[in-house]
């Protein structure tokens, strides 16, 4: 997460603008960089050219749901708490929906590999979690331990 | 030949059927965990407005882990389907 003051619990000092879900999204996209090539590489070994896109497809869906999860949450939070509830529990069940249907119209394609995409949306929703919550958790522990990234100016 | 056709579309026919029952069924829990999740944080925040921002990224997170389970449903909905 980049900003210190949503896991030191002064994110409402924060301004109305502070998103702390934007942030995690974002770290996690970011920390998903560095395995997602590995795993599309290995992906396309064993399944061939359809399981690497398949497998890529599944990142995006992943990366894309959580992104879409932000944004409704930061939206739902600036607007009203009864907003926040209607975005965050109506957005799931759209996201669910959307996520369905891409699947169905790609899986026309010839190149739909189903083993590859299933493998890359519960490896990396979970495992990108679990790296997440390791690092939000040692924040939330030990503030006093939460260095400035290099490069961001000390508040 | 026309009753093992017939056999093969029904099957077919059940398969997609439980997908579509398995997913939706295993839609409801997270519904249902989201909703306490979402519930118990708005309260949190009216009762300590200045932990809003710790308590909207633990919302978060729970969220993103209650809808880990409908994500499972939905590989089982593509595995059934498509494998």
């Amino acid at each position: 997460m980049s900003d210190e003051q949503a896991e030191t619990g002064d994110g409402a000092s924060a301004g109305a603008d502070h998103a702390p879900e934007r942030d995690i999204a974002f770290d996690m996209a970011r920390r998903s960089l560095w395995v997602f090539p590995a795993w599309v590489v290995v992906s396309g070994f064993i399944w061939g050219v359809g399981g690497a896109l398949s497998s890529a497809l599944g990142y995006v869906l992943v990366i894309g749901n959580l992104a879409a999860a932000a944004a409704l949450m930061a939206w739902g939070a600036r607007t009203s708490p009864v907003a926040l509830m209607g975005a965050t529990l109506g957005g799931f069940i759209v996201r669910l929906a959307v996520l369905a249907g891409i699947v169905l119209a790609v899986s026309q394609l010839s190149i739909f590999e189903p083993v590859p995409i299933a493998i890359t949306i519960v490896a990396s929703h979970l495992g990108l979690l679990g790296w997440e919550i390791r690092y939000v958790s040692l924040r939330l522990a030990a503030p006093g331990l939460d260095l400035q990234r290099p490069g961001k100016e000390q508040k | 030949m026309d009753l093992l056709a017939q056999a093969d579309n029904a099957v077919d026919g059940l398969k997609a059927l439980g997908a579509g029952l398995g997913y939706g069924l295993a839609a409801i829990g997270p519904g249902v965990g989201i909703g306490l999740v979402v519930g118990n944080a708005i309260t949190a925040m009216a009762r300590q407005p200045e932990s809003a921002g710790m308590v909207r990224t633990t919302m978060f997170l729970g969220i993103a882990f209650t809808e880990a389970l409908a994500l499972i449903g939905f590989v089982v909905f593509i595995l059934l389907n498509f494998a």
